[in-house]
């Protein structure tokens, strides 16, 4: 594999070529947020969070969907970047009722991290206060639509991982939302295998176990590249020593 | 078919044609066929038949001939004279036509519509020579007309590399909003490796108020698939696909028959003109998505998919439709193709100016006299288009901003009216070309309404995948609502700003990226409209009604949000 | 919860059980694209043309034959404005609210509609006799306002002749006695369960 150079952030790194931006950017200890995108799944380019500036085009380009190429410069958080990301969650919060104090995800929330990371202490937009229902249907597990951000990830997980596709999308724009087969409870779904793998790729308090209460559930993502690993390499290596925790 | 059949298939038609004394041209287009143009036809046909002319006059119904507002509209081509137009025609006066024009030839005055206007006069009629002149469901008379010659003649004394070059000689450029160079997008998907690539047009015409598209497929649909073909050759490609919006299901049905048409005379299907050149087309109806206009949320759908847009790179020249190399230009685009390699890109090229080649069809509506579809040549100011072509706004009437580009294009004041309409001036307006929507409005348009009727519509056409899309048009939206109904604050207007510039530099497609377009150019040039909305709650033009009244931000918002939401609305725990 | 995928694989020649002719037309559609998935669109507006709307086993049907998931054939059929998922009104009215319409004052005639019939754009009223939508473009701007009542284009409305008109196609249908009674329940069944 042939390497590539370019500058992060003005400084030379190396990389391969082929990789996307957010890998190479993630292996130089950049901390770049993505609420779409997990490693394992295809990168979609929706949540806008990794958007960076590349100095060969006055776009902004998601870093996730970007391939590395030989002499790129890239800035990972000019000023403009940072403000715009602090937009979007603002938007994020201010779409459905996210209520982090009472919410299951408390204190482990992919959305509440990034938000305290980049200081997002109000939101400057009107709340939309949709009026959603929460599904508990299911034996195992609830969703949420009040705290569903809309990544797809579930949608992802469960097509191309589980194979089952009983997650899509209905509707579109704001009205859009996460829907098992036709609109059913998910609990009369014939085509879920109740795996969980969809509750654990969620980043939000919106896919949980049933009967968490408040800040106690924990989500591990490391079951992807096992599961991938294993189907691609027939090998199957635990990360972090099989510890629990998000990444 | 050879292309010494389609030469007798022309010479034949011609005969039939000169064999009349008299043709009918009866507009058979959407606009006059809602205005009755179907029972005028019958009523020519009837009355025809009553004086026993049908030897010597025929009766036919053609596609669009351009003043929409004055439809049904009739013309009348008797040999050795000059076409006389009529218009508002009715069953009466169609019998009048026949009795007193054909048979006393006596015109009818009072329903003449004068061929020497600067309606006509002004026009420069380059994809819509056709139109209003042939019967578009008869491939005989696009053939008497030259047709498919140009295919022919690619096909047989070009190789396609001279195609593309030919196209980029011409300067010809994406017609459907973004001016990106065509023969530099043909040449790129030709060189794209791959043994399998496609070619689209887009018909997916989402912007209100814009039909030019909707017009060519109905009056001329054999050119648009000759450009078509064209383009295959010239790309490699053996398969292309017509997206048809769902709203045009007359379009559709005429296409169709064009395509089956084409196929049975071998000038389309498998070796086309007994080359070895094969060329399929298939018609993909819309489904009612504006979002579908962006190229790869287009190519989605043709899918059978959700007609979500995907991030570029990779550009549909690399990878499109099923990941093959794919050619997608507009409509209107592929109808310049016809008449680029019939007369030479040189005679293309010696229309329009510096930058932008050629002719450009509007859809003239709004506030002007006469309404309806004109074809320009590119760089004519927008006050011969609207003065002298449109006829003004009309007495008592005050010109206040013409809209181009529907929802992601701007307006443009009275004091910008000698700007010449091309690609870069309009955009240095923060306008753009789009697809040809010409909105006039005068002084009873007010523009931030103007701009909450655009955003709306983005937050209900936006498909939801990205963020700043999805729920920032949906803010600006609600800031809009305020400032129209008298409740916002200066703050308000600072947001509104903010949120324009974010939505526009971090949105995933052309239709996020465009959406703030509306709010920042009539930010730009009527701003103090704005400010009369928030600082006087006042709405100048008289439509907006100040109903509510601003909140003060903190001691009332508080209160209402912990209301609204039963409790804090977030900690960051 | 593998045996519905199983099923779903079932030969696609097989005729709809219910016997309804108008499945007929649907088999001819996904005949002519050979059950390709990529005909999902066409599908669907082939179902949506003989069925008026796409209901539950309609849907179903066509995830079957097409050998797509449920979510995927109710995504698609929910992001397109074409389809309808409810019953249509006996009598519709498409008010055009594309720019031109909207310069000359096609608000105030969904407005006035609104009020006279008390329903929103996009609803039907509870009787079942009218559906009212606000259409993107008509594309007959030089009509504008432009209104659609039964298929009928009208030009250059007001908010009065435009209930006139809408009047006129019911009491047409009322007179002639073939008023629907209600069939429709707008029970809002989303809510979820708890």
């Amino acid at each position: 594999m042939a390497v590539i150079t370019m500058t992060i952030n003005d400084e030379l790194v190396s990389g391969v070529e082929g990789q996307s931006l957010l890998t190479l950017i993630r292996e130089q200890g950049i901390e770049l947020p993505t609420l779409c995108h997990l490693e394992g799944l295809e990168a979609r380019g929706g949540c806008r969070l990794c958007l960076v500036e590349v100095q060969s085009t006055h776009r902004l380009l998601p870093a996730c969907t970007t391939t590395a190429q030989e002499g790129m410069a890239i800035q990972t958080h000019s000023e403009r970047l940072v403000r715009y990301r602090r937009m979007i969650l603002e938007l994020l919060f201010a779409e459905r009722n996210h209520v982090c104090a009472v919410c299951v995800m408390n204190g482990r929330c992919e959305l509440q991290d990034e938000a305290a990371k980049i200081g997002m202490d109000h939101v400057r937009y009107d709340y939309l206060v949709p009026e959603l229902p929460l599904d508990a249907s299911h034996d195992k597990f609830i969703i949420d639509h009040n705290r569903c951000i809309l990544c797809t990830r579930c949608v992802s997980v469960c097509d191309s991982v589980e194979g089952a596709h009983t997650w899509d999308v209905m509707g579109r724009g704001v009205n859009s939302r996460v829907i098992t087969d036709l609109n059913q409870p998910w609990g009369v779904s014939r085509s879920c295998t109740s795996c969980g793998k969809c509750v654990q790729v969620c980043p939000t308090g919106a896919l949980a176990n049933k009967g968490s209460t408040v800040a106690e559930m924990v989500k591990r993502h490391d079951f992807l590249q096992w599961i991938l690993d294993g189907r691609e390499k027939k090998q199957w290596v635990m990360q972090n020593g099989g510890s629990e925790g998000r990444r | 078919m050879k292309r010494s059949d389609l030469q007798a298939m022309a010479r034949r038609e011609l005969e039939r044609q000169q064999a009349v004394r008299c043709r009918l041209l009866c507009c058979a287009s959407t606009p006059c066929l809602s205005s009755g143009a179907a029972t005028v036809q019958q009523a020519l046909e009837q009355a025809v038949t009553d004086n026993k002319l049908d030897a010597e006059v025929a009766v036919v119904s053609t596609g669009c001939m351009g003043p929409c507002s004055r439809g049904p509209m009739v013309t009348v081509q008797v040999a050795g004279q000059e076409d006389i137009y009529y218009e508002n025609v009715t069953p009466e006066s169609a019998q009048r036509i026949v009795v007193e024009h054909v048979m006393a030839n006596q015109p009818v005055a009072e329903k003449i519509m004068p061929s020497d206007l600067p309606f006509f006069a002004k026009q420069h009629k380059i994809v819509l020579a056709n139109s209003g002149l042939i019967d578009p469901e008869r491939l005989e008379d696009y053939v008497a007309r030259d047709g498919y010659s140009a295919l022919a003649h690619a096909l047989r004394e070009m190789t396609p590399e001279e195609v593309c070059a030919e196209i980029s000689k011409s300067g010809l450029r994406g017609r459907g909003g973004a001016g990106y160079p065509t023969g530099l997008k043909w040449d790129l998907v030709r060189k794209a490796p791959g043994e399998k690539k496609y070619v689209i047009a887009n018909g997916d015409e989402g912007d209100p108020g814009a039909y030019m598209d909707r017009t060519l497929m109905e009056s001329d649909p054999h050119r648009l698939l000759e450009g078509m073909a064209i383009a295959g050759y010239a790309v490699g490609a053996d398969q292309g696909f017509l997206y048809v919006r769902g709203e045009y299901p007359i379009a559709a049905k005429r296409l169709e028959k064009a395509i089956r048409t084409a196929e049975r005379r071998g000038l389309l299907g498998s070796r086309v003109l007994e080359s070895s050149f094969s060329f399929r087309i298939d018609i993909r109806i819309g489904a009612g998505a504006f979002v579908c206009g962006e190229e790869t949320a287009l190519m989605a759908s043709i899918m059978g998919r959700r007609g979500q847009p995907t991030p570029r790179p990779p550009y549909p020249a690399q990878s499109g439709l099923w990941e093959c190399p794919t050619l997608i230009n507009n409509v209107e685009t592929f109808g310049n193709i016809v008449p680029i390699i019939a007369h030479g890109a040189d005679w293309f090229a010696s229309v329009g100016t510096a930058k932008s080649k050629g002719s450009k069809i509007f859809a003239l509506a709004g506030k002007v006299d006469t309404t309806g579809l004109i074809e320009v040549p590119m760089g004519i100011t927008l006050r011969e288009v609207i003065y002298d072509i449109g006829g003004g706004v009309g007495e008592g009437h005050t010109f206040k901003a013409a809209q181009t580009g529907g929802p992601s294009g701007g307006c443009i004041p009275a004091e910008h009216l000698d700007t010449p309409m091309d690609y870069e001036s309009l955009r240095a307006l923060g306008a753009i070309m789009g697809s040809g929507g010409l909105i006039v409005m005068d002084n009873a348009s007010c523009m931030p309404d103007v701009a909450k009727f655009f955003m709306e519509f983005c937050t209900d056409e936006s498909c939801g995948k990205c963020v700043p899309c999805r729920v920032g048009t949906v803010q600006m939206h609600r800031i809009l609502e305020r400032i129209t109904n008298g409740s916002a604050t200066a703050a308000d207007l600072q947001i509104l700003e903010e949120l324009c510039t974010m939505v526009q530099e971090t949105s995933l497609c052309g239709l996020g990226q465009s959406a703030p377009n509306p709010v920042l150019s009539t930010l730009r040039f009527y701003r103090e409209e704005y400010e009369a909305h928030i600082q006087r709650r006042e709405c100048p033009a008289g439509v907006c009604k100040m109903t509510e009244a601003p909140t003060l931000a903190l001691m009332e918002a508080l209160p209402r949000r912990i209301r609204e939401l039963g409790t804090i609305p977030m900690s960051l725990a | 919860m593998v045996e519905s995928r199983t099923r779903s694989a079932a030969s696609p020649d097989l005729p709809h059980p219910s016997g309804d002719p108008r499945f007929a037309l649907i088999d001819r559609t996904l005949k002519r694209f050979r059950f390709q998935q990529d005909a999902l669109i066409e599908v669907l507006h082939t179902a949506q043309e003989a069925f008026g709307f796409l209901e539950e086993d309609l849907l179903i049907y066509v995830a079957r034959q097409l050998k797509l998931p449920l979510s995927w054939v109710y995504g698609v059929a929910t992001f397109y404005h074409f389809f309808s998922l409810q019953p249509q009104g006996e009598h519709n009215c498409i008010v055009c609210m594309g720019t031109a319409c909207y310069v000359k004052r096609a608000a105030e005639i969904v407005a006035a509609l609104q009020t006279a019939y008390g329903i929103e754009a996009g609803q039907t009223t509870p009787d079942g006799m009218l559906s009212i939508t606000a259409a993107r473009c008509l594309g007959s701007c030089g009509l504008a306002p432009v209104l659609i009542v039964d298929g009928q284009v009208l030009a250059r409305e007001t908010p009065e002749t435009a209930i006139a008109a809408v009047q006129l196609a019911i009491e047409a249908s009322a007179a002639a006695g073939n008023g629907r009674s209600s069939q429709l329940d707008d029970s809002y069944d989303e809510e979820g369960d708890l």
